[in-house]
């Protein structure tokens, strides 16, 4: 059999099956997203960073006290998914966006479910879209939707 | 209401890709080999080494390898590797070995499993063979050679495999 004959292609899957733990601090975290609650870290500059870290960025002093922000928060920058891939958590055309949540000084990733592209823009007010079953992991948040809807 | 009180101290964080794969001129050549029970190889021009599985170059000479040599399934283990760790995706249970086997007249060790041997047998300098599947099941596929196994020859010198290590 020649080359020439016919190109071989196949499908190949990688899969590495990972559990993580996920320390005090993140351990609240996610705690938190479970009670319908998200959790930052005040560091020592005062400013809350959301997810939380475990120890202050510019000082490396292990952190610890917790606050809660939000659950409203304003997209500070966005990027649009015109075709969702399978493992997205929404099926329709939506924006990865960092939201700033309300007593929070960073931004955290997640999705927005706006419905088109012209509806996107910063400064959007949004809120989260809670799940029904939750279980201590980023996906309780389905995801952000603007404020009044 | 949430299903489960206690504070939350691990996450599932698998990673997934999914992609298409297609090969290459050499290694085309070389699967569709393996569907009629061959393993190919190809020599590059400058060094003279066999690349088996061929690549289309060689990389240490930069230059294309287009002279097709076919080996036989036969080779000295020259490396191996206990796996003592079970997971989904295996077939077998631990434990068993995989070597490096560096098949006559190839340059570069081939990965794969031996069988017909207990698992704490398999030794550096091991002359084994290649088994097939049978020969309606072959394929152009790596699967086409079951695993390798233990022949009645003495075992390699070190000498004989100590530049492929």
């Amino acid at each position: 059999m020649a080359a020439e004959q016919g190109r071989l292609s196949a499908t190949h899957v990688l899969e590495y099956p990972y559990r993580r733990s996920v320390g005090p601090i993140m351990g609240q975290f996610f705690t938190g997203l479970r009670d319908r609650r998200i959790a930052g870290v005040r560091t020592g500059d005062g400013s809350v960073v959301v997810p939380p870290v475990e120890y202050d960025p510019v000082t490396g002093a292990a952190v610890s006290e917790l606050v809660d922000v939000g659950p409203l928060g304003v997209v500070t920058t966005w990027a649009w998914v015109t075709t969702p891939r399978p493992k997205h958590p929404l099926t329709r055309p939506f924006a990865w966006a960092l939201i700033k949540l309300d007593g929070a000084d960073t931004g955290m990733l997640h999705a927005v479910d706006v419905g088109s592209a012209e509806k996107m823009k910063t400064g959007l007010r949004v809120k989260p879209r809670w799940r029904d079953e939750r279980v201590g992991d980023i996906r309780d948040i389905a995801c952000f939707e603007p404020e009044g809807s | 209401m949430s299903e489960s009180t206690k504070p939350v101290t691990a996450i599932k964080a698998p990673v997934h890709l999914e992609f298409s794969y297609t090969a290459g001129r050499a290694s085309t050549r070389f699967l569709h080999g393996m569907a009629e029970g061959k393993i190919l190889g190809q020599r590059c021009p400058e060094c003279g080494k066999v690349y088996v599985p061929p690549r289309g170059s060689c990389t240490i000479c930069a230059v294309p390898t287009e002279a097709e040599v076919e080996v036989t399934g036969k080779g000295t283990v020259t490396t191996f590797c206990i796996v003592r760790i079970p997971s989904d995706s295996l077939s077998i249970d631990p434990p068993f070995t995989c070597a490096h086997i560096l098949l006559d007249g190839a340059d570069l060790p081939f990965f794969a499993l031996i069988q017909e041997c207990p698992f704490d047998e398999v030794r550096m300098g091991m002359r084994v063979e290649a088994v097939w599947v049978p020969k309606e099941e072959l394929g152009p596929t790596f699967e086409s050679i079951k695993y390798f196994r233990p022949i009645d020859e003495p075992d390699a010198a070190f000498e004989s495999y100590k530049e492929h290590l």
